[in-house]
C-alpha cells in the first residue's frame, strides 16, 4: 500500500475541544500523527497543524472523519500566502526558517517556499521586511 | 606592450556599438582562464550592482507655493515628519523618518508612494509672517504636482559589510535581519564579486561625477559618502574586510521605479529603504581588470557578533563560504542567509550592461577622485 504523508491545518468549533480526535486517527484509520502546532482552548475554538502519514484511503476516511465532526482540515499550504510578485528575495525570512522551508535557490538565488517543511512557527511573518507573508493559523 | 585605454576612447566605442560590456559575475568567470592583460585588452566595460537596504537615504522635495503661502515650519507627509528648516516650501524627507504613533510607515512608504504617483496628504503650519501670512494647509500632493523630487542619499553602496551573528540567548531584531539566539543563524549583506565598490577598492574609475543606475533611472556619484573610511584593514587581495567607503548619490525621483527603490520595515527597528544601485567600471589597464576579476574566493569579511555591545569581531569568512549556506566561526557551524537582494543586483548589472551596449549609458570619468585618507570618529560625551 502506498502510503502518503501530507500536512494539514485543523481547526475545532468551541463544542468539540474536549473530543479525542488523535487518538481517533491513530486507532481507527492507522494513520500515524505528528503534532507539529497546537493551540487548544478548552471552551473556544482551536488550531492543531498535523503531519498526516498514511494510506490514500486512510488519509480520506480521516480527514472525512473530522469534518462529520464539525472539525475543518485544509492543507497546510493553502493557509499560508506568501506574495512572491512583490517579493524583491532579500532573504530575511530565511535567515529565521530553521525548519528549512524558506531557501534561497542557489543558483537564481530566488526565494523557494516549501511549504511541506514548514511548521508554522511564524518568525517569517515579522521577518520579512515587506510584510509579504500571512499565515491564516488561527481564524 | 600594456594596454591603456581612456574613457572617451570607450565611450567612442558605446557610440559606435563596439564596446565589450560584461557584469562583475562574468568577468570573475573570465579571469579564470584569461589573464588581467587579456582582459583588458578584450573588455572595455564592467557593470557592478547592489540592491540593499540603505538606512541613509531620503528625498528632497519642493510643493510650490500655495496662495496665500505659507512658510512651512512644520510638515507632515502621510502623518511621517520631513524636515522643516529649508526655506518655506522645500523639504528632506529621511528615508527612516517616522511617526511613533505608526512605525511601520515612514519616510520610506513616502518615497515609494510618490514614485509610484500616488497621492500624498500633506499638511504644514507655519506662525504667519508678513510674506507668508498662512499658518496651516492640509492638501494632497503626487509626482506631477511638486516643482523637484530628487533622491539625495547620504550614505549608500557601502564597501563590504560585517556578517551579523547573536551570541546571546535572546533573539536580536536588527537592521541585518532577526538574529536568532546563540548563534543559530548569520547574516550577511553585500552582493560579494557583484558589489560595486568592491570591484573597484581603491576607487581609481569611481569618484564625484561618476553617473551610475539608481533607481530605475540614471544618477550621479555626489561626493564620498558619509563615515567615508579607507583605514578599515586589508586582505591579501587588497578588499578591506569590513564596511569601509561609501558614496554619496543624487537622482532624478521622478524617473525612478519602485522596482529598485523598496520601502521596508524591520521589527523593533524600524523602517529603511532597498537602493537598487549599479556602476559601470570602465577597464581602462590591467591593474583595473585586476581588480574587476575579483571572486567571493577572495572577498572577505568579518563576523561580529550584533548580541553584544561594540558588536564585537569573531573571525573572518570569505562570501563563497557565506553563500554555500554555512560558516563555521570559533569551531561553530552556523547556518547563513542574505539580507539583500542579489537576484535584484543581476537584474541591475544586466539592465547597465544593455543599456551601454545599446548606446544609451556613457561612461564618465570622475570630476574628483576620492580622499585616500580619510578614517572614523566616535562621538565623545564631554
Amino acid at each position: 500500500m502506498k502510503m502518503q504523508k501530507k500536512r494539514y491545518v485543523l481547526k475545532f468549533p468551541p463544542q468539540s475541544g474536549d473530543q479525542p480526535f488523535s487518538y481517533h486517527l491513530v486507532k481507527d484509520f492507522d494513520i500515524r500523527i505528528n503534532i507539529l502546532r497546537a493551540e487548544v482552548w478548552p471552551g473556544k475554538t482551536g488550531s492543531l497543524v498535523l503531519e498526516l502519514e498514511g494510506t490514500t484511503t486512510n488519509l480520506k476516511n480521516g480527514i472525512a472523519y473530522l469534518k462529520a465532526n464539525q472539525v475543518s482540515c485544509e492543507p497546510l499550504n493553502k493557509k499560508i500566502t506568501w506574495d512572491n510578485v512583490r517579493c524583491i528575495s532579500c532573504g530575511n525570512c530565511t535567515a529565521v526558517c530553521f525548519a528549512g522551508a524558506l531557501q534561497m535557490d542557489p543558483e537564481k538565488w530566488e526565494l523557494q517556499f516549501d511549504p511541506e517543511k514548514c511548521i508554522v512557527c511564524e518568525l517569517c511573518v515579522p521577518a520579512c521586511p515587506l510584510n509579504l507573508f500571512k499565515i491564516d493559523f488561527r481564524e | 606592450m600594456s594596454i591603456q585605454k581612456t574613457y572617451e576612447e570607450i565611450n567612442e566605442k558605446i557610440r559606435r556599438g563596439e564596446a565589450v560590456v560584461l557584469t562583475a559575475e562574468e568577468v570573475s568567470q573570465m579571469a579564470l582562464t584569461a589573464s588581467p592583460e587579456e582582459i583588458a585588452e578584450k573588455v572595455d566595460v564592467v557593470t557592478t550592482a547592489t540592491f540593499g537596504a540603505m538606512c541613509s537615504s531620503g528625498a528632497i522635495v519642493n510643493f510650490g507655493h500655495a496662495n496665500p503661502p505659507i512658510r512651512m515650519e512644520k510638515i507632515r507627509l502621510n502623518g511621517v515628519p520631513a524636515y522643516e528648516g529649508l526655506a518655506a516650501v522645500d523639504t528632506y524627507i529621511g528615508a527612516t523618518a517616522c511617526d511613533p504613533e505608526n512605525p511601520k510607515y515612514g519616510g520610506a512608504h513616502v518615497i515609494q508612494d510618490l514614485v509610484d504617483g500616488k497621492d500624498i496628504e500633506l499638511e504644514a503650519w507655519g506662525k504667519g509672517t508678513d510674506c507668508y501670512p498662512r499658518k496651516h494647509i492640509k492638501t494632497i500632493i503626487n509626482k506631477e504636482t511638486v516643482n523637484e523630487m530628487f533622491l539625495f542619499n547620504p550614505r549608500n553602496a557601502y564597501q563590504n559589510y560585517p556578517v551579523a551573528v547573536n551570541s546571546t540567548s535572546q533573539m536580536k531584531y536588527t537592521y541585518m535581519g532577526n538574529l536568532l539566539p546563540n548563534m543559530r543563524n548569520a547574516t550577511y549583506s553585500t552582493s560579494g564579486e557583484l558589489s560595486p565598490l568592491l570591484n573597484d577598492p581603491e576607487m581609481k574609475t569611481i569618484g564625484i561625477g561618476t553617473r551610475i543606475f539608481l533607481g530605475g533611472t540614471q544618477g550621479f556619484v555626489v561626493w564620498p559618502g558619509t563615515q567615508f573610511n579607507t583605514s578599515k584593514p586589508k586582505n591579501e587581495h587588497g578588499v578591506p574586510v569590513g564596511n569601509s567607503a561609501t558614496l554619496a548619490v543624487m537622482g532624478n525621483l521622478k524617473e525612478m521605479s519602485s522596482e529598485f527603490l523598496q520601502a521596508a520595515y524591520y521589527e523593533k527597528y524600524g523602517v529603511s529603504l532597498f537602493v537598487g544601485i549599479g556602476i559601470p567600471i570602465p577597464v581602462l589597464n590591467a591593474d583595473i581588470a585586476k581588480n574587476v576579476s575579483i571572486s567571493n574566493e577572495q572577498i572577505e569579511t568579518t563576523v561580529c557578533d550584533y548580541g553584544v555591545e561594540g558588536s564585537p569581531a569573531l573571525g573572518r569568512v570569505t562570501y563563497a563560504e557565506l553563500r554555500s549556506g554555512e560558516i563555521e566561526v570559533q569551531g561553530k557551524k552556523i547556518r547563513t542567509a542574505p539580507v539583500s537582494s542579489l537576484s535584484k543586483a543581476r537584474k541591475i548589472a544586466e539592465i547597465l550592461k544593455q543599456s551601454i551596449l545599446a548606446g544609451e549609458f556613457e561612461i564618465s570619468k570622475p570630476v574628483q577622485m576620492f580622499p585616500t585618507n580619510t578614517s572614523l570618529k566616535s562621538l565623545k560625551e564631554q
